[in-house]
Order: structure tokens, then C-alpha cells, then sequence
């Protein structure tokens, strides 16, 4: 007997071109957790983020605690009351290479009772890395997920695939 | 069949200790690899780092590393090597292994390789002694070239004990 799906494609995008984000919609909500991997860059360098946000919600809504390591320097940081979750953080350069790599892992997002967790990790090895967990304060399911850069955009040849992982 | 972790190679280490484990002639098919490491090494000290090279080029590595001791968190970097976590080795508790995971997307590309490593040892004791250590890396391959072969090697010419194991798979987008 075949064995069961455990990382399940669900959709994947490669830009053709620099946009100001990329979503993820109607997202299934028949898998436990979904993972989001990214290999990407931003059109400036110059202090950039992606941020995330979630089923559209622009509230403030987002918190995160997250550790960060710049080569040189260890730290860590929590931000309350976000309207979004910051994916890798303030400090993220060579966008221009598209050598920003992130994953996020969305766990039992698609539950109608608690709120969401998410563990992200992220890094470029021009920058320095980053893990944080992410919480977005609402009980709804996950159906949709947008990354959008601070203040530019997102760098054509940047790639993004989501993945379902079911627990059984 | 839905596409999943598909296990291409493994590689666990038998009575004799060795000084490198590779995985050669790995398909281009996949989108991501994925590696999984259970290590321990025979220096003689209580943690060994450890390298890797792709496609038998140790060249053209630079990354980002923040660690933690259970006391202390610390960051560094280097410009010249292919850091590619921590393990436990000869003198830490018997029978422990670290574990790691390695994570490389779009390695048959054009692009230049960004990875990511999470290394960690772990032994239950308190304070600093033996030192034990949490590694998180963001690596980078300044190479166009498709990845076909990894290997993994442990510091200062020292060796993967039995029972290290190194699981590669591939992750398909569609």
C-alpha cells in the first residue's frame, strides 16, 4: 500500500516579473498544518522586511518574538500589536541575488477554534539568520497569505510554494 | 501518487568509522532537498563541527551563524567555509548524537545556493561543561551550478562514528 501524502504540493509561484506581493488563496483546509518556502528578493536593499499577513486582516493583530544572528551580533526582539508579521526582520540584505531564504510553518491552521501559530525561519548568508515564532490572534481558519516587501518589491525569480502536510 | 518527502538516498555508518559520508549523481527532478543528520564524531572533545562540500568543491561558502550554550547566545560568520553544523564527539555522553537538518531549495537551478541548517547537541546536563551547543546557519553556495553531489565531513581530518546516519530526500512543487 502506497504510503500517505506528507508534504503535498498545493500551489507554487515564480515570478515573471518584480511585483508588490504574492498571495496565497482558497487555501484547503484538509491538511493539518501547511509550510511556505521562499527563495526571494526585494528590488531595493536598503532596510527591507517581507512582511505577512493573513486571510487580509490588516488589524493589529500580529505578535512575535524572535532571535536574530547578524555575524557579529546576537539578539533578540518581540514586537506586539503588528499589523503584520515581519518575515526575517528589518535587517535582511542581498535581496538583489534572491539569496533570502525563508520557511514558515503554519501550524493546525485550519482549526476554527484557537488562535495560529507560526514558526519561521529565516536567513541570507550575506545578512545573518533568524528564527521566530508568530502569532496571529484570531481563531478563524487560514484560507489566504500575502507577502508583501515594507516599501518595494518583490524581485522577479523569486519562488514560492506552499505545501499541506496531513497528520494522518 | 501526491508528491512527498521522497527518500533518495541514506546512509548510516557501519563498524568502521569513516571520514566523509556523500551523496553523488543526485537527480535534478526535485524542486528542494532536503537533509536529515543523526552524527557523532571520534574528536577527541566533546562537540566537532562539521562541513560540506557541493559537488566535491569546498569553495565559494560564506554564512551566518547564531548559536547558544544554554547560557549565552552568540553570533559569527565566515566568508570561506561550508559550515555545515555541530555534533557530538568522543568525549560528550555516550551514546548521544546531535541532530540536524539541512535545508537547500531550488538546488538544480541557475542561482546561486542559499541553504539552511539547524544543528543541535543536547546531553541533559547543566551549566556550560561539556559544551553543548544550538546552532542555526544561513548558508551560501556563490555557484550557478546544479547540486549533485553533497558530502559531509567532520573538523580537523576526524571521523563519523557507527551508527551516524545521513537521510537525503527530494521535495517535488508539483
Amino acid at each position: 500500500m502506497a504510503a500517505g501524502s506528507t508534504y503535498t504540493p498545493l500551489a507554487t509561484t515564480t515570478l515573471s516579473s518584480d511585483q508588490s506581493s504574492v498571495t496565497f488563496s482558497s487555501i484547503s483546509g484538509s491538511y493539518t498544518d501547511f509550510v511556505l518556502v521562499a527563495v526571494a528578493g526585494i528590488t531595493t536593499q536598503a532596510g527591507e522586511a517581507y512582511q505577512l499577513r493573513i486571510n487580509a486582516d490588516s488589524g493589529s493583530n500580529y505578535s512575535q518574538t524572535e532571535m536574530w544572528g547578524n555575524g557579529s551580533t546576537a539578539s533578540s526582539n518581540r514586537r506586539t500589536s503588528q499589523t503584520y508579521l515581519f518575515v526575517g526582520g528589518s535587517r535582511v540584505g542581498s535581496q538583489l541575488t534572491l539569496e533570502d531564504q525563508f520557511t514558515l510553518q503554519f501550524q493546525n491552521y485550519s482549526n476554527a477554534t484557537t488562535y495560529k501559530s507560526i514558526l519561521m525561519r529565516q536567513g541570507a548568508a550575506a545578512t545573518g539568520t533568524l528564527a521566530a515564532i508568530g502569532l496571529w490572534r484570531s481563531t478563524s481558519a487560514i484560507t489566504s497569505i500575502v507577502i508583501t516587501p515594507t516599501n518595494y518589491n518583490l524581485k522577479s525569480g523569486s519562488t514560492f510554494t506552499l505545501y499541506g502536510i496531513v497528520a494522518a | 501518487m501526491a508528491n512527498t518527502y521522497t527518500l533518495i538516498a541514506s546512509n548510516t555508518v557501519g563498524a568502521s568509522s569513516v571520514a566523509s559520508v556523500t551523496f553523488s549523481s543526485i537527480p535534478s527532478t526535485y524542486t528542494d532537498l532536503l537533509i536529515k543528520l543523526s552524527t557523532r564524531g571520534d574528536r577527541s572533545a566533546a562537540n566537532a563541527e562539521y562541513f560540506v562540500k557541493f559537488n566535491t568543491s569546498s569553495a565559494n561558502f560564506t554564512y551566518k551563524l547564531l548559536q547558544g550554550n544554554g547560557t549565552t547566545a552568540a553570533a559569527s560568520s565566515s566568508g570561506s567555509q561550508g559550515l555545515a553544523g555541530v555534533s557530538d564527539a568522543a568525549t560528550n555522553t555516550a551514546s548521544t548524537f546531535a541532530n540536524s537538518e539541512m535545508y537547500i531549495p531550488n538546488y538544480a537551478g541557475s542561482s546561486n545556493k542559499s541553504f539552511s541548517i539547524d544543528s543541535v547537541m543536547e546531553n541533559n546536563t547543566g551549566g556550560t561543561t561539556p559544551p553543548i551547543y544550538a546552532y542555526l546557519i544561513a548558508g551560501l553556495w556563490s555557484n550557478s551550478a546544479a547540486i549533485s553531489t553533497i558530502e559531509f565531513y567532520p573538523e580537523s581530518s576526524t571521523n563519523w562514528v557507527q551508527y551516524s546516519s545521513f537521510y537525503l530526500y527530494g521535495i517535488k512543487k508539483s
